[in-house]
């Protein structure tokens, strides 16, 4: 592959209700951060890629809404309707097509903004599924469910998963809920959908992330510390729950096999310093670890029972809090992207994982893990 | 953005979008909700090439991509594949908690079909009961002719 | 310099109509794929990536590239969508051209499509704007449209009959082509006497509301030419989404139309694009347009596109055909117009445009329109480009 380097970062702070800020808004903060992180200009970036989804801004076209505090007046622009992973792999795949040297990316939403529910029950196929009233929570709820039922994964293992990110999250001063909390206190939480309590879930929330991605000579010309790009897959399972094997995820196995080929990356579970995945629910981060081979399939609960995921483990997983501590929906994966750039540099005070190197950033699309997008990044080319 | 915005009151502005919708289901889904309808019979359709049954059914192969494709009745029993029981009472729901989803796999099928399942005791409801169709009697062609999964 | 050049090998289109019941949206969106991958006989097995794009609130379904994988073919595979309003389906075709020239797919599956049967169209279009700002005067696209008509009429002095004959144009190149909505030719009388939906636009001068979807498979030049044996080469992308409010924008002309193209045409080299250009397939999603516009793209002065267009230079056998393909007014499935442009373009490069074809193409436009007076556009070549 290329060589091409992610060279800025911006994310504004994760809050259940960013009532003062418009989407607009949210968009120029982080687009900001990211140009000051990266020593660079409006006018330096090439092209943009705006990631928003039209159901959670309760706009059509809502890529409208943050074209120019995205800076995309007078530039070539586009949008992905999808996890910000999903934008940035646009945003990169149109550096390596030479039209641009660099590019920007951002990624938004305002859960506040709109009744989660429904606009999670609107992705259920209208002709045969809808009207029985799924959401997100409910079918996420009942992956939870198989996929305890295949591994033996405990209520108390996944209970560990938000316990771990809350905690972390109290290091992130951006993250929405620092919290200190026992495996107790979750399994004690509502019962929102069986097996998954209020505690198993990540919150609604108003965020946005920016980043930039520059091409092999653009990204040493300003000055900041590039993270590379060693690789990058994406890949699409079936639609209907009851068309895949709901306890596991080929699609993402296939991702990151790919991903991890790229990179040339043997070992995953070895060659990986910290991981940053789409903990939508406490479930997922261990589900999606399997999945990836981070973990032996069925090992992931025991694995966090040791020790092997948390901050001073062997493989810190999802040390900013992870989104079960903050969840802007399709700024989510982007902000995971972020975060292991900052980790990769040194700069995560407070959550800093020891001598990272290499690190592994992961999004999700769609209703129960359908559709990933698995970044591998390193602080070497 | 600080300083000039102090002290000034965030304002709301409230709305509903309203775009009302009127999805054609085709004629494949047609025929499945018709025979629902009429002969409470559930359908499902097998691929020549791969021989998957898909319930509901699909017009051409999402694998093999091809349309030789025949229509088979399936049995309106099944094994649960995995089920949640919904506690809070999420926007999304037509009905008062608890409702229980479930991921049924109809003898013969080999999808699963998303619905309600309704028991005495939800503590009985296990992934690998045994489940039958439960139709309303009066019906009208859709999803919600069949009013949930019970135990066989 | 693009790391792999890149050329359309592949168009498949349904036969649009106004609604469609014999299908679902995602029924639909197989009818489209499975004829473009015939057209370059190919299966879904050799297809590396699946880029696909709609308006959401027009078929009311959120996470559209997750809901229809069964009938785009996207099962396993790469999957990403791609939306910008009524650009959709032109954005669509340039994001296809990146993931190909990255290098990082052989073959890409291109899919634009819309269900517009399903919904109401200004309803759902109203959202698009600011809704502190604009959303509560705002009335639907046509409103958007008549502002510019009537800015440039008050400048250029056009008048409505000078629309009324791009309406002719296109409703009469429509008949030559087999997957247009409607297919019949109209008259000026009729275009002037039809209902009058926003002042100077009458029902005639615009688009039909359509159920369609276009899939275009998108090569890079390792393989390009084993598919088939007239690729066409995609030269260059530019576009400008410039505006968010209406009160922002320049009526009366289409900044954003002169600003891609005089980037498209610095990038390749062309110089009189009146001349260098052999036909193009412009979103026109109303007959003004069709003279504002050609100005703006650098084809003739500005105030003189009335005159050019009188003189027949647009029609079939004059010396740039527009819109062979009948062009929007007289079909619109909104998510896929913009592609329907681009495949249309790409067959008439690939001599593949039976009844609609314009003798010797070398070099085609295809552009997309939406949003707040946005344009997308897109350079076809018949020869491979050298850079």
């Amino acid at each position: 592959m290329d060589s091409a380097a992610i060279i800025g970062v911006g994310i504004t702070k994760i809050e259940a209700n960013k009532v003062r800020e418009t989407f607009a808004d949210m968009v120029w903060e982080a687009v900001n951060k990211a140009l000051s992180d990266a020593k660079m200009t409006i006018d330096d970036i090439d092209n943009v890629i705006t990631t928003s989804n039209d159901f959670w801004d309760g706009r059509t076209i809502s890529c409208m809404a943050v074209s120019d505090a995205s800076g995309a007046r007078h530039k070539n622009v586009s949008c992905v309707e999808g996890d910000g992973t999903f934008g940035a792999f646009y945003g990169l795949s149109r550096v390596f097509s030479g039209s641009y040297g660099t590019t920007l990316v951002t990624a938004h939403s305002k859960g506040s903004e709109s009744v989660s529910s429904l606009i999670t029950n609107a992705a259920f196929d209208p002709i045969y599924d809808r009207v029985l009233g799924m959401d997100m929570i409910s079918a996420s709820a009942l992956q939870a469910r198989a996929y305890m039922h295949r591994t033996g994964a405990t209520p108390e293992q996944l209970a560990m998963v938000s316990v771990k990110n809350h905690g972390n999250a109290k290091y992130n001063p951006l993250s929405q809920l620092p919290m200190d909390i026992t495996v107790e206190d979750v399994l004690a939480s509502e019962m929102i959908s069986d097996p998954l309590h209020k505690l198993d879930c990540s919150p609604v929330s108003d965020g946005c992330c920016a980043v930039i991605i520059a091409n092999e000579k653009r990204a040493s010309q300003y000055g900041g510390a590039p993270v590379w790009i060693k690789g990058v897959s994406f890949c699409s399972d079936s639609y209907f729950l009851g068309d895949r094997e709901i306890s596991k995820t080929a699609s993402l196995t296939k991702a990151a096999k790919k991903a991890f080929s790229m990179a040339g990356i043997l070992d995953p579970a070895a060659e990986i310093d910290v991981a940053e995945v789409y903990d939508a629910f406490t479930y997922q981060e261990l589900m999606w670890l399997e999945a990836m081979g981070l973990s032996q399939d069925g090992k992931a609960g025991m694995n966090l029972e040791k020790g092997v995921y948390g901050l001073k483990g062997k493989l810190p997983v999802n040390p900013s809090g992870g989104l079960l501590s903050g969840h802007p929906v399709i700024a989510g994966g982007l902000i995971r992207i972020a975060e292991i750039v900052k980790q990769l540099r040194g700069e995560a005070a407070g959550y800093q994982v020891e001598g990272a190197k290499r690190g592994i950033a992961h999004g999700v699309n769609g209703l129960c893990g359908q559709s990933h997008c698995v970044w591998i990044l390193d602080r070497e080319k | 953005m600080t300083g000039i915005f102090d002290g000034v009151e965030p304002m709301v502005v409230r709305s509903r979008i309203n775009v009302p919708y009127t999805w054609w289901a085709g004629e494949t889904a047609g025929a499945f909700f018709t025979a629902l309808r009429d002969e409470k019979k559930i359908t499902g359709r097998k691929c020549a090439k791969c021989g998957k049954t898909y319930v509901p059914p699909r017009k051409v192969c999402p694998v093999c991509f091809e349309d030789g494709m025949e229509w088979v009745e399936v049995s309106t029993n099944g094994t649960l594949e995995s089920f949640t029981i919904v506690r809070r009472q999420l926007a999304s729901l037509p009905r008062k908690v608890p409702v229980v989803f479930g991921l049924i796999r109809l003898d013969g099928a080999d999808t699963s079909v998303l619905h309600y399942v309704e028991a005495g005791d939800l503590g009985m409801i296990k992934i690998g009961m045994r489940l039958a169709a439960k139709f309303c009697d009066e019906r009208n062609g859709s999803i919600n002719d069949i009013e949930c999964f019970f135990p066989a | 310099m693009p790391k792999k050049r890149v050329a359309i090998v592949g168009t498949g289109q349904t036969y649009h109509k106004s609604h469609r019941p014999d299908v679902n949206g995602q029924e639909l969106i197989n009818e489209a794929v499975r004829r473009a991958l015939a057209d370059a006989d190919l299966t879904i097995r050799d297809i590396d990536a699946v880029v696909i794009g709609n308006m959401d609130h027009f078929e009311g379904i959120n996470y559209v590239d997750c809901w229809s994988v069964d009938g785009s073919g996207g099962i396993m595979k790469p999957v990403i969508k791609l939306t910008t309003g009524g650009t959709t389906g032109s954005t669509l075709a340039i994001g296809g051209y990146h993931l190909v020239a990255s290098g990082f797919f052989e073959k890409v599956l291109v899919i634009g499509w819309e269900k517009n049967s399903e919904s109401d169209t200004t309803g759902a279009i109203t959202t698009a704007f600011d809704p502190v700002w604009d959303r509560l005067v705002f009335a639907g696209a046509i409103s958007g449209l008549a502002a510019e008509a009537q800015a440039y009429m008050a400048k250029y002095g056009a008048t409505e009959r000078d629309a009324a004959r791009v309406s002719v144009r296109d409703r009469k190149h429509a008949c030559n082509n087999p997957h247009a909505q409607l297919r019949r030719e109209v008259t000026i009388e009729e275009v002037l006497a039809s209902p009058m939906l926003a002042d100077p636009i009458h029902l005639l001068d615009v688009c039909p509301r359509t159920d369609g979807a276009c899939a275009v498979i998108m090569a890079s030049e390792d393989c390009a030419g084993k598919i088939c044996s007239i690729p066409d080469w995609i030269w260059a992308t530019a576009n400008r989404h410039k505006y968010t409010y209406l009160g922002d924008v320049n009526w009366g002309e289409l900044d954003s139309i002169a600003e891609a193209s005089k980037e498209i045409y610095a990038k390749t080299g062309i110089r009189e694009p009146g001349k260098e250009i052999d036909v193009i397939e412009i979103y026109q999603p109303y007959s003004f347009a069709g003279i504002i516009w050609i100005e703006d793209l650098g084809i003739v002065e500005r105030g003189k596109g009335a005159e050019y267009i009188w003189s027949g230079a647009t029609d079939m056998g004059g010396e740039l055909p527009i819109n062979p393909s009948g062009g929007v007014i007289a079909c619109n499935p909104i998510g896929a117009t913009g592609l329907i442009r681009c495949a249309e373009a790409a067959l008439q490069v690939m001599g593949k445009a039976e009844a609609r074809q314009v003798p010797d193409v070398n070099f085609a436009i295809s552009t997309g329109f939406g949003g707040c007076m946005w344009t997308d556009m897109l350079l076809h070549g018949k020869r491979k480009p050298d850079f």
